[in-house]
């Protein structure tokens, strides 16, 4: 489909860094080394879990963000600033609400000086490429979440860009809507009717992506950096029921879920080994939501082995939801995860079967075990003669190791287990952790 | 293509209609209205056509004309200021560390202290030009408005949504594009919002500032608040009553046909993106769509606004760096600005001592931080009284969906309703029965602010999820516990978002209320709101100063310490998201 003779470079990303500093002077890695080239007559994708730094670098290229190091390249020139010539679809739509339709379409040529009657022109043209022909005169407030990004969508080929960036552009629609407007999408891109030349799309969903791209870049985390990159060369329209289309799903999820070794960088080993990293950031994560997983997993049909992109399928779940909770799961030693299946371990069955209060011990056990931050709260708390301690303290240790969101995120996550673990107790008025008197009589 | 930029009702009525003629000649008439007010302004003060308040009644429409028009001129102040103050702040870093504690100050600082320094300054600009007091009047006004919108909008730009602002970016918006397309109607809710509810203090301090007497000069400005003060020196009950009708009259006027319209247009620059508009649209933006000459002119106005807000003015969006190159500079930027910044207030403060030096004594600060406590006393009995009656009053109306939104127009328009006009039948009332000066104009403080208690109880009950409502029933929750465990903490944030209005406007009402009169008999109860009055009455400067100084102590440590961990705790704790 693309012929390569022609195919002409339009962003090339050189040695990428993005970091943010730190108020201890370290810094927070959240893109590492990145080298992405983009040539037209192509849709790549960048493909990752949450916080790979993957939107990060869709914003790098958009020209809204300056890497800390390395340099952007836009059709040979250095690229300082939201480019002529580079459109984004935003996840949230950003359309301004109190304009129309038409007018929301036609905001980017007003500021280009386009005059009156070409914008109008070029406005209708995109409108109707689109299918909003008829929205014209609504507000978004009127429209469905569909529709809003239709308007999102012609409000960037309006200005006939060469290079169209897609932020998660389907991933707050329902699933029946994402699905007819990814259709359409590529249905204009095949016919050529789109008036750009290559589209750069993050996603996290991994079907989304087979279905779209061409070519995968598959981001690793901690610090986002690329760590696959793939070919796509099936013809369009792609189905998702074909054998190989299975088979390449299958391979990515493989390739994401497969522990890397850290990556061994002797500068930074020093760093990471005198801030002594103990503490790991924590998902978001309830009780509820593993303990039904462990019997989803336990259950037919999987009983005790699921394919993750099975399990995804029939739980409705993406990549973001399904991951960390089987990593977290893992962590706690309730299953195992390998060449993209999940596997539920002995001590995970024994869950399955225990009682309410049996449970209780099996989790406590588990957790004392395998979260250093929950046993380093309660000794901290068993130390002391009020058994009370402050959150800021923990709050600012984790914060060294991770940023200001994680640690929020991983304390109530935490809190959560303990309480149900009856480990320790949290007041949230006074921002302390606490033993109750049922805390107190367990012993570890 | 039926998208041209005509509005269909153009093509379809260009014959005019009856509504045509109306509007064209109210705004004929409201021109010349406007004309023959301000033909006085510029007339010299000692001449008696600028003194002499007739209370024949049918002088009362050009009074209140010259009330509304003075209104006007304050909010276009107001406005003037928040585009300036307000975008300095919120675009400027540096300047924002200085601007936004001193909006925080003004906001708590009781108003009618100002009148005294506002008065002689602009008398001192035009000497012996009635315009010098015109502008003290606004200025006044002004003072009364300008914080809070202020504050909204500072609020406003800080929190524009940041992937509006990367789309904005995206298109290449330049900074003006992006000031007129993005911030200022994401900005305008909150703005018209804040507007209408600063008109409710405003009209107070218009009625209030319309008789300035300062030290031995006593002038009077034509309108509703000095023709009330005259009525008051002739004890003339029934043109208090006239005048009462005027100010119903031109309030109903304000907000028909300027706040209602506003805020319903405002509504359409709201970020929520649920299609909420179950309000009925005010008859005169129906009017408006419905007259094709307002739409001509409006569409005219749009159209024009609309090509300077397109000028590609400013810079064109450039990256963020998070680590600037010259982030060492910048940084010793910083130090020396905030170096000059403490040695500025050092010098003021120094300014101050030696102004102050000698004038006022030790005794006389303990003397007034007592009178303080006498009056904050008061502030406290009064809403203890307000929320007790109208907490359950509230709570009833709110429950009940056909009386919640009737209540809360009524109470709005209270609220707007400036209520020293009713003083004098309280007055009236004390020195005819002989009562305790001390405890009967004590009520006077809340009197024009207890609306906002019940304004926002009946808010919170009216939203009250209905399945907690049946939850409760089918628990069978009844008597006290539903008060203490289910009504009260669910209206609580309200509660205190309407106590903190009416307890700000309590300590404000004072200078008004702790002194009053009665043809030649004068009222006067012991606290800090009198002395700040009665030093206004002698012209003494320092002790208003002082009397300011304490007075906006106390708000600020009561807003601190009481308001603020409630509105804190009740956020946290009591609200259902």
């Amino acid at each position: 489909m693309n012929m390569l003779n022609t195919q002409e470079t339009l962003i090339e990303v050189k040695n990428c860094k993005q970091s943010y500093p730190k108020e201890n002077h370290s810094e927070l890695v959240v893109l590492d080394d990145v080298n992405v080239t983009l040539k037209s007559g192509e849709i790549v994708g960048l493909l990752g879990r949450s916080g790979s730094g993957k939107s990060t670098l869709l914003r790098i290229v958009a020209g809204l963000l300056a890497p800390t190091k390395g340099e952007v390249r836009w059709k040979d020139q250095l690229l300082s600033g939201p480019a002529e010539g580079i459109a984004m679809v935003f996840q949230s739509f950003a359309l301004f609400p109190w304009l129309t339709v038409q007018d929301n379409v036609q905001l980017g040529l007003e500021a280009k000086g386009v005059q009156k009657k070409e914008r109008e022109q070029l406005a209708e043209e995109a409108i109707d490429l689109i299918g909003l022909g008829g929205y014209e005169k609504a507000y978004p407030k009127e429209l469905s979440g569909g529709m809003r990004q239709r308007v999102g969508l012609a409000r960037a080929l309006v200005v006939h860009p060469d290079l169209l960036l897609m932020d998660e552009p389907f991933s707050a629609l329902d699933v029946l809507t994402a699905e007819n407007l990814r259709t359409d999408l590529i249905e204009l891109w095949v016919e050529k009717k789109l008036p750009v030349k290559s589209i750069l799309i993050v996603t996290h969903s991994i079907e989304e992506a087979v279905l779209m791209c061409d070519r995968l870049l598959i981001f690793s985390s901690n610090p986002g950096s690329v760590a696959h990159e793939l070919e796509i060369t099936f013809p369009h329209p792609r189905n998702r029921e074909d054998l190989a289309f299975r088979q390449l799903v299958d391979k990515i999820y493989t390739l994401m879920t497969h522990r890397e070794p850290a990556k061994i960088n002797p500068n930074e080993i020093d760093v990471k080994q005198a801030n002594s990293t103990q503490f790991v950031a924590i998902p978001p994560m309830s009780m509820n939501l593993m303990i039904g997983m462990v019997e989803a997993l336990f259950a037919e049909p999987y009983k005790g082995r699921a394919d993750l992109p099975k399990l995804a399928q029939s739980l409705q779940m993406e990549l973001d939801d399904l991951l960390p909770i089987g990593e977290t799961l893992q962590m706690l030693g309730f299953a195992d995860m390998a060449e993209g299946d999940i596997i539920l371990t002995e001590l995970g069955k024994e869950l399955v079967h225990s009682e309410i209060e049996e449970r209780k011990d099996i989790f406590r056990r588990s957790v004392v075990k395998n979260v250093t931050l929950i046993r380093a709260i309660r000794s901290v708390l068993d130390e002391r003669s009020n058994h009370k301690a402050s959150a800021e303290r923990f709050r600012d240790e984790l914060k060294d190791t991770m940023s200001p969101e994680y640690a929020r995120q991983t304390l109530s996550t935490i809190i959560g287990w303990a309480r149900y673990a009856e480990i320790f107790d949290f007041d949230e008025e006074s921002d302390q952790f606490f033993l109750d008197e049922d805390d107190k009589n367990v012993k570890e | 293509m039926a998208r041209d930029n005509i509005p269909a009702s153009v093509a379809a009525r260009a014959k005019p209609n009856l509504f045509d003629v109306i509007t064209i000649l109210c705004v004929i008439a409201l021109g010349v209205a406007i004309a023959s007010a301000t033909r006085h302004v510029l007339q010299p003060l000692n001449m008696p056509s600028a003194q002499a308040i007739n209370l024949d009644p049918s002088y009362l429409p050009g009074y209140a004309m010259r009330t509304t028009l003075r209104m006007f001129a304050a909010l276009f102040a107001s406005l003037v200021f928040t585009f300036t103050y307000a975008v300095v702040a919120a675009k400027s870093r540096r300047a924002e560390m200085v601007l936004v504690p001193i909006l925080d100050i003004l906001q708590s600082v009781p108003i009618l202290g100002f009148l005294t320094f506002t008065v002689v300054f602009f008398m001192g600009l035009f000497p012996g030009q009635i315009l010098g007091v015109e502008l003290a009047a606004i200025f006044t006004i002004f003072t009364s408005q300008a914080w809070n919108m202020a504050f909204s909008m500072y609020q406003s730009l800080k929190t524009i949504p940041e992937d509006m602002n990367e789309a904005a970016k995206c298109f290449g918006l330049t900074s003006w594009q992006r000031f007129w397309k993005l911030e200022v109607p994401a900005a305008m809710p909150g703005l018209i919002w804040n507007m209408m509810m600063s008109m409710s203090g405003g009209w107070f301090m218009i009625v209030y500032s319309e008789t300035i007497s300062v030290g031995n000069t006593e002038i009077t400005l034509p309108g509703i608040g000095s023709y009330v003060g005259t009525a008051i020196v002739h004890k003339d009950l029934a043109a208090i009553f006239y005048a009462i009708g005027a100010m119903l009259f031109v309030i109903l006027a304000y907000d028909q046909l300027l706040f209602r319209p506003l805020v319903a247009w405002s509504a359409k620059f709201r970020f929520e993106t649920t299609n909420s508009d179950t309000d009925t649209t005010p008859w005169l933006l129906r009017l408006m769509h419905r007259t094709s000459f307002i739409r001509w002119i409006s569409d005219y106005i749009e159209g024009f606004a609309h090509k300077i807000a397109i000028l590609p003015i400013g810079k064109r969006p450039f990256r963020q760096s998070y680590l600037s190159k010259n982030k060492i500079s910048s940084k010793a930027i910083d130090m020396i600005y905030i170096v000059v910044l403490c040695l500025l207030g050092i010098a003021a403060a120094y300014y101050i001592y030696q102004a102050v030096y000698g004038h006022i004594s030790f005794d006389e600060v303990l003397y007034v931080v007592g009178l303080g406590f006498i009056t904050l006393l008061r502030v406290i009995v009064m809403i203890i009284i307000a929320t007790i009656i109208w907490v359950p009053a509230g709570i009833w109306l709110g429950l009940r969906p056909e009386w919640a939104k009737r209540t809360q127009v009524v109470a709005q328009f209270m609220a707007a309703f400036p209520a020293n006009l009713f003083f004098p039948f309280f007055v009236v009332g004390i020195v005819h029965y002989g009562l305790n000066k001390e405890i009967w104009l004590t009520p006077l403080m809340i009197l024009g602010t207890q609306w906002y208690i019940l304004f926002n109880v009946v808010g919170g009950a009216s939203t009250f999820p209905g399945d907690l409502r049946e939850a409760s029933k089918s628990f069978h929750i009844k008597g006290w516990l539903w008060w203490s465990k289910v009504m009260l903490p669910a209206i609580f944030p309200y509660y205190i978002t309407g106590a903190l209005t009416a307890c700000g406007g309590a300590w404000n009402a004072s200078i008004a209320a702790e002194v009053a009169s009665w043809g030649d008999k004068t009222l006067k109860a012991t606290g800090l709101g009198a002395y700040i009055a009665e030093a206004t009455n002698n012209g003494n400067v320092f002790q208003v100063g002082l009397g300011m100084v304490v007075m906006s102590a106390f708000v600020i440590l009561f807003n601190r310490l009481v308001w603020h961990p409630l509105y804190d705790f009740a956020r946290r704790r009591l609200s259902f998201s």
